[in-house]
């Protein structure tokens, strides 16, 4: 299976090199011939690729453990949900998987362009490939997939126990879509600007490419917020961590370019934006790529850190290079064909929106590079922290949640006083009564809160009174019922009212970020059972210690130590609250020395416990004193090697394992019999789950976008309408 | 390395070679004239331009634009696509409007 594996990656590579070089060839010499097999070298890469993934998965599945990597980041106790996703945990297979996809939606792009865009596409597609044949000679000259051991161990050392984790099962590959999705318009504008066709036309082609990308990558991101909430046990969804900033980063500028490119479709504006955008997306693409695989900056996401710094310089220098290369030199057919009618238009708040964007981009750019520019500059490797990004992020995103709710109601190329004044009444009423109504709630402290929620509810008023309009035209029109005429709207109209959707849940994620951030109250306490904490009026009293162990396939899978909690407010029970953190046992599994010890030095999951609600959640994670059994565990490591010892070879491995249980279960009775005390945190942070909500509306209304429009109605929509004009023109 | 895997191996090598191989196998065909482009973009700015003037409509019809400008914009982008028209009748291109979401 390996061998197969390792020929497919080889083939891929090759098909890739072949697929480039025919590719520009057939487009410099207009061979559609050659056009054609640059064309089916892509979807040979697309079969390889699966190829080479589907066989790895296959060999996570059955525990294979001649293959090295299956043997470095899975175990026979790994759940089996948890096997299939350990692929894309380990370097080799996170690179598959991007090869695997980028191969996929390439191959999509490149056959529903097959007929179209004949100038463009056989640059696509070389660009498409240069990518394919990138990670391909990766994967083939130095993080092979396929590497198989001389001598299979029985077991394997197991994925890394904080991806244990669901979100953790599809945050990479969510991202992984996003950064891949957005090599398609890269590849398309780079095309594009190399043909000299600037024009709408690859915008349109890859619309939904983009979108799809933003979707991913969104989901990506959420995702990883959501793990870091409710499994790294310090009780935040954002750290400013440099991996999530790298995924944040393309989000930032795919979001910029999602709306600005409406503005070249329309008006044939903005062409160089709109390139610089999409190419410095693609870049950063592959640079978020690079810093989880790199390890160059220091992050929780350090289970990725690698030595492919070199390659993925060069790819990113030469991406950087060649984008600029071409904006330069394709000013010529860049040039916009219209000029803003006015600065008070639907134009001008994108506009405004862009640099709100971007503004964000670079701000996190800067700050998580700055640890390399620091080291470059001064010799010293210095962070900067929340407080730094916080300083300069909330402006510019109470900003941009601002622009979200005037933007809708604004019309394209100029807005009349008369309009404006009916257009933002009820808005304006939402956010400013929003502000007022706030005011004895003790928000004086917490100003950058305060306006949040003042742009959410004028964001909320927008979208509620631009649906109410949508649909009172509607029925003025066809005199349809209100749920009948507000899916009508919709259907018709899916990319307008699929961004409304998108903004106002942005809006209900943004007031969950600033209320849960202004407003938390948290508390660190180290408890004995039967004390208390207080926290922002609830009362959490250490009932009891809870300790067991997890087994899977017959083995000690992890030692759980935890607590039960009994939640009171106002005197009135709550309820109860079980965090817990689990102990894994070491990775060679040899237990020569101090075999119980060693439970408690290697890797450590909290078990976060939440009473989450629309207006809090109550969230605790447990800190075991374990350093107070050190004594009970030294003991019993000490009697155990010197027991193993007179045995000698007439104890059985199985034999060795019983002895470890036992000795495991008298450390868990005295943990429970006799417990120390715990640290144990705990917040009360309002809103976080309009953050989830949010999220989930967004992408909703992400779907609702990219849903293909019922094909007969588009087309009778735009028949009536080239009737309409053909009259005009006489034709009819 | 088992005969197995060496057959796989070179099934997956015929097959690779043959997909690639197969457009050159038909002769070599010249890319579409110029004009072909020209029709390509035509196309792509007809289909924008539709829905630039039904996004106007909507815009009128909930309230964001009044009466005259509604007139003087439509009157503008409805002369914007007969030019587009114009253009595509001379290169005898009558392909129905694209799919796109409105």
């Amino acid at each position: 299976m390996a061998t197969v594996g390792k020929a497919a990656l080889i083939f891929a590579l090759a098909v890739a090199v072949y697929g480039v070089v025919v590719s520009l060839v057939g487009a410099r010499t207009r061979r559609r011939d050659l056009v054609d097999s640059g064309r089916n070298a892509v979807y040979a890469l697309a079969a390889l690729t699966t190829l080479a993934f589907v066989l790895l998965e296959v060999a996570f599945l059955r525990s294979d453990f001649t293959f090295k990597t299956v043997a470095e980041h899975s175990s026979t106790t790994t759940p089996t949900f948890y096997k299939a996703s350990a692929s894309w945990s380990s370097q080799e297979g996170s690179l598959l998987l991007w090869l695997f996809l980028l191969s996929l939606w390439s191959a999509a792009i490149l056959f529903a362009t097959r007929r179209r865009m004949r100038d463009v596409a056989p640059y696509a597609t070389a660009i498409l490939l240069g990518f394919g044949a990138f990670f391909a000679g990766l994967l083939v000259f130095s993080a092979s997939p396929f590497q198989t051991l001389g001598v299979a161990p029985s077991e394997g050392a197991g994925l890394n126990p904080l991806l244990r984790h669901p979100s953790m099962m599809i945050h990479p590959p969510m991202l992984y879509a996003g950064y891949t999705l957005f090599a398609v318009p890269f590849a398309f504008a780079a095309g594009a600007l190399i043909a000299r066709r600037v024009d709408a036309e690859w915008i349109g082609v890859t619309r939904r490419y983009s979108l799809a990308a933003w979707f991913f990558l969104g989901i990506g991101i959420l995702l990883g917020a959501r793990w870091s909430y409710s499994e790294l046990g310090w009780g935040g969804y954002w750290a400013w961590d440099p991996v999530e900033n790298a995924s944040l980063l393309p989000w930032l500028t795919g979001t910029a370019f999602l709306h600005s490119v409406m503005i070249q479709e329309k008006r044939g504006m903005l062409k160089v934006w709109n390139a610089s955008l999409v190419l410095a997306t693609g870049v950063l693409c592959v640079l978020g790529t690079f810093l989880v695989r790199s390890g160059i900056l220091d992050s929780i996401h350090a289970f990725g850190a690698s030595t492919l710094g070199v390659p993925f310089v060069t790819l990113i220098g030469l991406m950087i290079a060649g984008s600029v290369w071409l904006v330069t030199t394709r000013r010529d057919v860049l040039r916009s064909e219209h000029k803003l009618d006015s600065a008070f238009s639907r134009e001008s708040v994108f506009l405004a929106n862009n640099v709100v964007l971007v503004g964000v981009a670079f701000v996190v750019f800067w700050g998580t590079f700055f640890p390399l520019i620091s080291e470059a500059v001064t010799g010293t490797k210095s962070a900067v922290g929340p407080p730094w990004f916080d300083q300069y992020t909330v402006p510019l995103v109470i900003a941009l949640v601002f622009l979200s709710g005037i933007g809708p109601v604004i019309a394209w190329r100029r807005q009349t006083r008369a309009t404006a004044r009916k257009s933002f009444l009820w808005p304006a009423v939402a956010g400013i009564g929003t502000l007022v109504v706030l005011l004895p709630f003790g928000v004086f402290d917490r100003p950058a809160a305060w306006l949040m929620f003042g742009a959410g509810a004028l964001v909320t008023g927008t979208v509620v009174q631009e649906f109410a309009r949508g649909v009172r035209a509607r029925r003025a029109m066809s005199s349809e019922s209100v749920p009948v005429a507000l899916v009508s709207l919709v259907r018709r109209n899916r990319r307008r009212y699929g961004g409304y959707i998108i903004h106002l849940g942005m809006a209900l994620l943004f007031v969950g970020v600033a209320a849960s951030s202004a407003f938390e109250e948290a508390k660190d306490a180290r408890l004995s059972p039967g004390q208390a904490v207080n926290v922002d009026g609830y009362t959490l009293t250490y009932a009891k210690p809870t300790a067991r162990i997890d087994s899977e396939a017959g083995r000690i899978e992890r030692i759980v130590f935890g607590a039960e909690l009994r939640v009171t407010k106002d005197g009135e029970a709550v309820g109860v609250l079980k965090p817990s953190r689990g102990f894994y046992p070491p990775d060679d599994r040899t237990f020569a020395a101090n075999p119980i010890a060693s439970f408690f030095e290697g890797e450590a999951t909290s078990e976060v416990a939440m009473d989450a609600g629309l207006r809090k959640d109550l969230w605790t994670a447990v800190s075991p004193d374990v350093g107070a059994l050190d004594g009970r565990i030294r003991a019993l490591d000490e009697g155990f090697t010197k027991g193993i010892a007179q045995a000698g070879d007439q104890i059985a491995p199985a034999q060795v394992g019983a002895l470890i249980g036992q000795a495991l279960n008298s450390v868990l009775r005295s943990y429970t019999d006799d417990p120390p005390p715990a640290t144990f945190r705990v917040i009360a942070s309002p809103m976080v789950t309009w953050i989830w909500l949010g999220g989930i509306i967004v992408f909703l209304g992400a779907i609702v976008s990219m849903w293909p429009p019922p094909k007969g109605a588009t087309r009778r929509a735009d028949a009536k309408l080239l009737a309409r004009v053909s009259r005009e023109l006489g034709r009819a | 390395m088992d005969v197995v895997a060496l057959l796989v191996i070179i099934l997956l090598l015929g097959a690779v070679v043959a997909a690639v191989s197969r457009p050159l196998r038909g002769g070599a065909l010249d890319a579409e004239s110029a004009d072909a482009s020209r029709v390509a973009d035509l196309l792509a700015a007809r289909d924008a331009k539709y829905r630039e003037i039904r996004d106007l409509e909507l815009d009128h019809q909930t309230g964001k634009l009044q009466d005259g400008d509604f007139k003087v914009q439509d009157r503008a982008l409805r002369a914007e696509a007969l030019v587009i028209l114009r253009e595509l009748d001379r290169y005898g291109a009558d392909e129905p409007p694209r799919d796109t979401p409105a």
